[in-house]
């Protein structure tokens, strides 16, 4: 069966650090990096990139729109 | 798979459209204001519309919209956004002109500006972003506050027998005949966001047809105006705002819909 697989790139000059595509996530595949921008604040990126399924909804709510998403279909 | 081979061009699913600027907002972390660009740049895109496409940004946090939206944009004095698209289209008829407006610049300084836009029925789209106080000034209380509500001009909530109600103005102006379309939607959750940008594309379409005045109201969140994190914005607004402003159309094909 084929599985979609996802992947997020996150314009991490851009990113406001406000977690809203965390709890957009339905996967819980985002988190907030310790580390801080060149604004100060912290950026999202992919703590569990394997869970990821390319659904857009993270990209979506982005007020900032810094997430550009991709998705292919694997087989398995 | 490894992630590096999932990113590649032909995998794309979405990126930020074209019609937005590479600048950065000026809005705070979390803000609607985002969204709500990025939907209204999309409709146009999608349409094929940018260039025969102008843009009123009124006087609030979204004052530099003409910063950060790549199309022609005129930037008005408060409340005077219909008035000048009234203007703008009149000489234009061909073009699509949309305002973009917050609660303090459309329902208070620019009341009477609306109502009579929205009475002459121009063919104009007005996108009103409505967060329940004076975002850019500090949060002090506007026309669309809440009974009860908190802002930095009513410490302990708006007492209503001494600050009057506050003023639908979504539904007020669907009671107008000029009016063809009139929704009120969010731009919170992906859901929400889907649904925002399809009623938005029904405005476009109905300034197409010559119809009359579409409206789309968004019911945003203000976080540093309520002093919340931007999830407890949203979940304020949820419990909160929508009570009082419920989403939905209000207004299909020059009918009001009956709830």
């Amino acid at each position: 069966m084929a599985k979609v697989k996802g992947a997020i790139v996150v314009d991490i000059k851009r990113c406001k650090g406000c977690e809203l595509c965390i709890e957009a996530c339905p996967t819980d595949v985002i988190r907030m990096d310790t580390k801080v921008n060149s604004k100060g604040y912290h950026y999202a990126y992919m703590e569990h990139p394997e869970l990821c399924t390319g659904c857009v909804n993270c990209a979506l709510v982005c007020p900032d729109s810094v997430i550009t998403v991709y998705r292919t279909k694997v087989e398995e | 798979m490894e992630v590096k081979d999932i990113i590649k061009e032909e995998n794309l699913v979405f990126k930020k459209t074209g019609l937005l600027t590479d600048k950065i907002l000026s809005y705070c972390p979390g803000c609607g204001h985002g969204v709500a660009h990025r939907i209204v740049m999309e409709v146009i895109e999608e349409m094929g519309i940018a260039e025969d496409t102008i843009g009123i940004a009124p006087v609030g946090c979204s004052v530099l919209a003409y910063e950060f939206m790549n199309i022609d944009m005129q930037q008005v004095p408060h409340g005077r956004a219909p008035a000048t698209a009234t203007g703008i289209k009149r000489c234009w008829p061909d073009k699509f002109v949309f305002t973009y407006q917050g609660d303090g610049d459309l329902a208070a300084i620019g009341t009477s500006e609306t109502i009579h836009a929205c009475n002459r029925g121009e063919n104009i789209t007005i996108i009103f972003i409505n967060n329940g106080i004076y975002g850019m000034t500090g949060g002090q209380m506007a026309p669309t506050t809440l009974p009860g509500m908190k802002s930095s001009t009513t410490p302990y909530g708006r007492d209503v027998e001494l600050m009057g109600n506050p003023i639908k103005m979504t539904e007020l102006v669907a009671h107008l005949p000029g009016t063809y379309y009139i929704s009120r939607q969010a731009v919170h959750t992906p859901l929400s966001v889907r649904r925002a940008k399809k009623a938005i594309q029904k405005a476009f379409e109905t300034q197409k047809q010559n119809k009359g005045l579409s409206f789309v109201e968004i019911v945003s969140n203000c976080n540093s105006g309520w002093k919340m994190t931007p999830i407890q914005a949203n979940k304020w607004m949820e419990e909160n705002m929508f009570p009082f402003y419920p989403l939905g159309d209000i207004k299909v094909d020059g009918k009001i819909i009956d709830k």
